[in-house]
Order: structure tokens, then C-alpha cells, then sequence
């Protein structure tokens, strides 16, 4: 799972008002080469919750360079762009534990696939 | 045993091991998959030069994904089986994968996704495996929290085999109540074999017009305000004493004009020579 992905994910268990962000407890993390695309993240940055995405890369380890918040025309500055880049597409969790801030439900994340399969009573 | 897939079980049991091997292997199943894939993007219409994000509901092996990657979009997929999941992390596929029950609801920010595609998953949801599971409840959760994550003005794609009308009109009711506009586009709809049938949805923002279906020049004429069974009586007249001899120039016509209609492609142009005798050699 990337940490883009992350970005977006929200618990879906019944009766959580607010589940995001989950809290990610991971077991092995993996970066991956992937084309860097700076049209795509430009777009995606407006989308994208900062503060959640900077705690999480800090809780994988790969916080480093990371701003405080984005720098204003961040379109023209691709040292910026590739940092997010290499944050949210190239850091991938493939095994641990996603965690609900609210129920504390634990969503288990298998070779990079989250389990979001719910039980019977919390649908 | 039961033609439908849905008849024979639950979707996390039917796309089993060998159900999800066939993905890989057999290149027609893939051809059509694929097919579907890049018609759904087609409907989709997004901006070009702009990558998008686009989630793929019931995304199995990852084909459809493959199409996306390909015009360069960057996807997230949900699927409930695991073995088709499998079968998708082998393919390396780009997207991030999901292993997800759209019936219990999408779990993802809001105005998240750019576009929404589906490649035959829809009609499983029509279908209750469990005692708790009440399709209409399922559909409407799986609708309203869809529109939920899409941006503001976006589609979504479904293809989808409706068992029967009351199906579609299951679907679309639950659509339109979670606050979507659109409708269903059908490709090549006198065709039993090509006949593909899309829910197309858009959410919010200004409502477009629904994209054009294939294969349905030959039925124009049609105005919406007026009941359209006029052919159908025409037909009912034209049986016995009307009817063209077999074999003869108008026959023949009628015969192509039809295969025409039905997206078959080996159907050769008309001329002069069209249903002529040959004459006697001898």
C-alpha cells in the first residue's frame, strides 16, 4: 500500500464517525522505483491531508526533507515535487497493521494488500 | 449447474485458484476484459494530457488496471477475492490493491477519485449469500458512499450483465437515490453475443449528456415524446403476406442490413451485383 493511498483511506466500520487517518503499525516497508510524474503529483497535492501524510513518512522512517507544509508554487519547485513523489508513490507498506483512531479496529495488511473485509455486526 | 456465476456462489468462493488462473492464461477472456476496459475509459471521457486518479470497483486481476496504467492514469482496485488478487500482484501491476466488499460501503476521503470504472463486478452485488445481506441495502451503500469519494463533476463507468430488467432497474433506482444523474448507455443493443450494457454516472456539477452507445444508427428516428412501437406493429403486419421470397435481392438485404445492426463486421458492401443469378454456363 502506498502512502498516497493511505492519504485517502478512512475506516468504514459502522458507527465510526470520524476514521481517519489510520494509524499504520507496520512490520515491513519497502521502497520501490517508480516513474516520477510531476503533472500527477502537482495535482494530487491540493488532495493530499500534509500533516497525515508527514506523520505517517516519520512513523515508516522516511520523513527526511520533508516541509512543514508545502512551499507555496510548489508546481515550479521539483526538488519538492520529487520528495512527495518518492513519499507517496515509492514507500510502500506490504506488512503490518492499519488501525482505526476511533473503534481501534486493526485492518491487516498482507504482502502490500489491506484486509478491509469487515465482520457481520460492523457493517 | 447454473449458467450465472452469481447462481453458483459467493464472489470470494466462485473466483477461486483455478476461476482466477483462467485471467492469465486464456486469451480470450483477457481480449474481453480488456475490451470492456478500454470502452469504459472511452465513456469515462477524461481531460486528456492530465493523469487522473481512478478507482477500479472489483478490479480482479488487474486488466482493467492495465488499461488505465497504459493511458497513464494511476489507480487504486478493490476486489473481494483474494486469488484474484494474487493473480494481480504476480502481473505487477501498478495500482494499489484493495482487498475490499463494495457492499459494505467504500472506505475513502471525499472527493477523492477522478473517475470510477467497473468491468463486470456490479451484478454480484444483486445477489444476497448471506442471510444479512439485503441486496438493496448493499447497493445503496456501495452508491451513496461512492459518490461520496468522487470529485466534484466526475464520473463513473460500470459494465455490468443485468440478469433481467428488474435488476437494472434495481440498480439505477439505488444510483439515482444516492444522488447520481445519468443512465445506461448500450452498445450494439439488437445483438445478443456484443450487446454491453454501461451505467454511466455522473456526480454533481453540471449534468452532461450521456455519451453515444454503439452499433444503434440503424434505429434513429425515435423521438422521446412519442410511444416507439410503431416497427414493432409494422412487423406484426408485414408477417405472412408481406414477407420478401427467400433468396431473392430484398431478402438478401434485410438479411445483411441485420447482421449490420448486430456489429458483425464480416458483412460485405452492397452493389449491383447484390442477390444477381448467375448465368447458365453451359
Amino acid at each position: 500500500m502506498k502512502l498516497l493511498t493511505h492519504n485517502m483511506l478512512t475506516s468504514h466500520v459502522k458507527g465510526v464517525k470520524n476514521g481517519f487517518p489510520l494509524r499504520i503499525l507496520a512490520r515491513k516497508v519497502e521502497v520501490r522505483q517508480i516513474d516520477f510524474n510531476p503533472n500527477f503529483i502537482t495535482r494530487m497535492i491540493p488532495r493530499i491531508d500534509w500533516s497525515v501524510l508527514r506523520a505517517a513518512a516519520e512513523n515508516l522512517g522516511h520523513g527526511q526533507g520533508l516541509p512543514e507544509s508545502p512551499p507555496e508554487e510548489y508546481e515550479s519547485q521539483e526538488d519538492f515535487l520529487k520528495s512527495a513523489h518518492h513519499v507517496l508513490m515509492e514507500v510502500e507498506v506490504l506488512e503490518g497493521d492499519l488501525e482505526c483512531p476511533e473503534s481501534g479496529r486493526k485492518f491487516p495488511v498482507t504482502e502490500g494488500i489491506p484486509n478491509m473485509l469487515l465482520r457481520e455486526d460492523e457493517v | 449447474m447454473a449458467r450465472r456465476p452469481e447462481h453458483r456462489g459467493p464472489p470470494e468462493l466462485f473466483y477461486n485458484e483455478d476461476e482466477s488462473r483462467k485471467y492469465t492464461v486464456n486469451s480470450r477472456m483477457i481480449q474481453i476484459q480488456m475490451q470492456m476496459a478500454e470502452r469504459a475509459l472511452e465513456l469515462l471521457a477524461l481531460p486528456d494530457d492530465q493523469p487522473s486518479y481512478i478507482l477500479d470497483v472489483g478490479c480482479g486481476s488487474g486488466l482493467s488496471g492495465e488499461v488505465l496504467s497504459e493511458a497513464g492514469h494511476c489507480w487504486v482496485g478493490v476486489d473481494i477475492s483474494r486469488h484474484m488478487l494474487a493473480v494481480a500482484q504476480e502481473r505487477e501491476v501498478e495500482g494499489d490493491l484493495f482487498l475490499h466488499d463494495m457492499g459494505e460501503g467504500l472506505g475513502f476521503r471525499a472527493g477523492t477519485f477522478d473517475g470510477v470504472i467497473s468491468v463486470s463486478a456490479l451484478q454480484w452485488l444483486c445477489n444476497a449469500d448471506r442471510k444479512t445481506q439485503h441486496p438493496p441495502k448493499r447497493l445503496h451503500s456501495f452508491f451513496s458512499s461512492l459518490y461520496a469519494c468522487m470529485a466534484r463533476g466526475a464520473k463513473a463507468v460500470f459494465q455490468f450483465y443485468p440478469e433481467n430488467p428488474d435488476q437494472m432497474e434495481l440498480i439505477t433506482q439505488q444510483a439515482m437515490r444516492a444522488g447520481f444523474t445519468g443512465g445506461v448507455v448500450i452498445d450494439y443493443p439488437n445483438s445478443t453475443r456484443a450487446k454491453k450494457i454501461f451505467l454511466c454516472l455522473f456526480s454533481g456539477g453540471a449534468p452532461s449528456s450521456l455519451p453515444k452507445a454503439l452499433g444503434v444508427d440503424a434505429v434513429e428516428g425515435s423521438r422521446e415524446d412519442q410511444a416507439s412501437f410503431i416497427g414493432a406493429r409494422r412487423s406484426l403486419k408485414r408477417k405472412g403476406r408481406g414477407r420478401v421470397p427467400i433468396k431473392s435481392r430484398e431478402w438478401i438485404l434485410e438479411k445483411k442490413e441485420r447482421a449490420k445492426r448486430q456489429g458483425m463486421t464480416y458483412v460485405k458492401l452492397n452493389s449491383k451485383y447484390t442477390g444477381r443469378k448467375r448465368k447458365p454456363r453451359f
